[in-house]
């Protein structure tokens, strides 16, 4: 395999694992919120994350290009703090698929938290157990198959993106060229053998992927 | 009966009048402009009859046509890939030659003084844009331009590569690269220029972009095809294409 197809696949490796923690971060809160607020603001926070299962990937490339450009708001700011532009950058890749794959990951986490309801929590509470206590003892645990779920999920879905890395990629090699536009490319230029190997590598990849969600993260689990 | 009537209805809504012809046309980025203009001066005569455009990279369009892709023309940015579809069977020869294209310097500065290649490795020339050199031909002269300048061991790590000619512009309009190597044409049309500022490339820094098109075989033989390759020759074309500032065959630097 070619250095540059070995490059890329490492790349999208990077990006993947370092997208999925930060989801795990930032959607952990949003997901326990959104499972346990009665504020009617649930419904709005709940489309807002779920809007990249819906927007075309080009909406989504054309606002970032446009925000984290010279001129949009995000750019201003990284520019001021001395960061430099984001967009053809692997820090802007990162951000890009935050957004790309955020659903992905809250969503199987947001459920798991509502399957787990208020009785544990109330029990812990019970036992003089406090929320940060109850939510770390008690609530997490119980959810783990949808932190499965959604770390594998949101995985998956940052290796398989496409639209918006062509859009703010620029296609640079070790920086933002991962292995889907590298495929692309490989089309592009009529070089099928190396898009062979690598579209293989991602089917291949896809399915375990999938086969390890429902082997490991069976929907019916036995009571513990 | 209902029913009947609804078919009926919806046969009336999708079918288009019946001596109107169709054709589609792939054309190589650099064109965006242009070739809207030529279409629409094209349609004020004949306006019972589509053309439709699709624009992107040459090679992307060369592979999508050796896949059976339902184009009737081929406008490409090069030569090569018209004359290779020719000698697969797929194209009607010969490759019709239609412009001379040039590449440009361009950043989004219209004060901005003239810039020379050897002046892009300094340092606030931080990402520089060209088209993507495996595919789009625009890149690949902008990449032997650079080399024949000297600066391409200097500059390749701050490359940015559009998928095409059009997206490789797009990205320094939109300040996110400094600069880039771009089309004439593109740098010429209305949202480009008085936006920025250009420098011509010397020609002599890399092989002439002699653009041809061809009319492909899977059409048998639509007349509309034939009229719109026939319509490129005519003077109010040439016109609109020395105004994106391409050399129309005639001329003397075209041939």
């Amino acid at each position: 395999m070619p250095n540059a197809d070995l490059a890329a696949v490492w790349l999208t490796l990077k990006l993947a694992s370092v997208v999925t923690l930060l989801l795990l971060l930032i959607g952990t809160p949003i997901a326990w919120w959104l499972a346990r607020t009665r504020s009617r603001l649930k419904g709005v926070v709940g489309a807002l994350v779920a809007l990249p299962l819906v927007l075309p990937p080009t909406v989504i490339g054309f606002y970032l290009l446009i925000a984290m450009g010279p001129n949009g708001p995000v750019g201003q700011l990284t520019q001021a703090l001395g960061i430099g532009l984001l967009p053809f950058t692997f820090p802007g890749l990162v951000i890009a698929s935050v957004f790309y794959s955020l659903p992905f990951v809250v969503q199987p986490i947001h459920n798991a938290f509502e399957a787990v309801g208020e009785r544990p929590l109330e029990v812990a509470a019970t036992l003089r157990a406090s929320p940060w206590d109850a939510f770390w003892s008690v609530a997490v645990p119980l959810a783990r198959p949808g932190f499965i779920s959604g770390a594998i999920l949101g995985f998956a879905h940052t290796v398989g993106e496409f639209g918006v890395v062509l859009m703010i990629g620029g296609n640079i090699p070790n920086q933002t060229q991962v292995v889907s536009v590298q495929i692309y490319d490989h089309v592009e230029a009529l070089e099928y053998t190396q898009a062979h190997w690598l579209s293989g590598g991602m089917l291949l990849f896809s399915f375990v992927v999938l086969l390890a969600l429902y082997t490991f993260n069976p929907t019916r689990r036995k009571p513990a | 009966m209902t029913f009947l009537r609804f078919i009926t209805l919806a046969l009336l809504l999708v079918a288009t009048p019946l001596h109107a012809g169709q054709i589609r046309v792939a054309a190589a980025a650099d064109l965006r402009f242009a070739m809207d203009e030529i279409v629409s001066l094209f349609s004020k005569s004949r306006p019972a009859d589509r053309i439709e455009v699709s624009y992107g990279s040459s090679g992307k369009f060369y592979a999508q046509i050796r896949n059976g892709a339902p184009f009737d023309l081929f406008f490409s940015a090069d030569s090569e890939l018209p004359e290779k579809l020719v000698q697969e069977g797929l194209a009607i020869p010969e490759v019709e030659p239609y412009a001379l294209g040039r590449i440009v310097l361009w950043r989004p500065d219209s004060d901005a003084r003239p810039l020379t290649l050897t002046d892009l490795p300094r340092p606030e020339n931080r990402r520089i844009a060209i088209a993507n050199p495996k595919h789009a031909p625009y890149g690949m002269r902008a990449v032997e331009a650079l080399k024949a300048a000297r600066v391409w061991d200097a500059v390749e790590s701050r490359l940015v590569y559009g998928e095409n000619i059009a997206q490789t512009a797009q990205f320094v309009q939109t300040g996110n690269a400094d600069i880039g190597i771009i089309a004439l044409s593109l740098a010429l049309a209305p949202g480009f220029a008085g936006a920025g500022s250009y420098t011509l490339i010397p020609a002599d820094l890399h092989q002439p972009l002699r653009q041809g098109f061809v009319i492909l075989k899977r059409v048998e033989g639509k007349a509309l095809s034939r009229d719109f390759a026939a319509f490129f020759g005519t003077a109010d074309v040439r016109q609109i294409m020395s105004r994106y500032g391409f050399s129309v065959p005639d001329t003397p630097a075209a041939r």
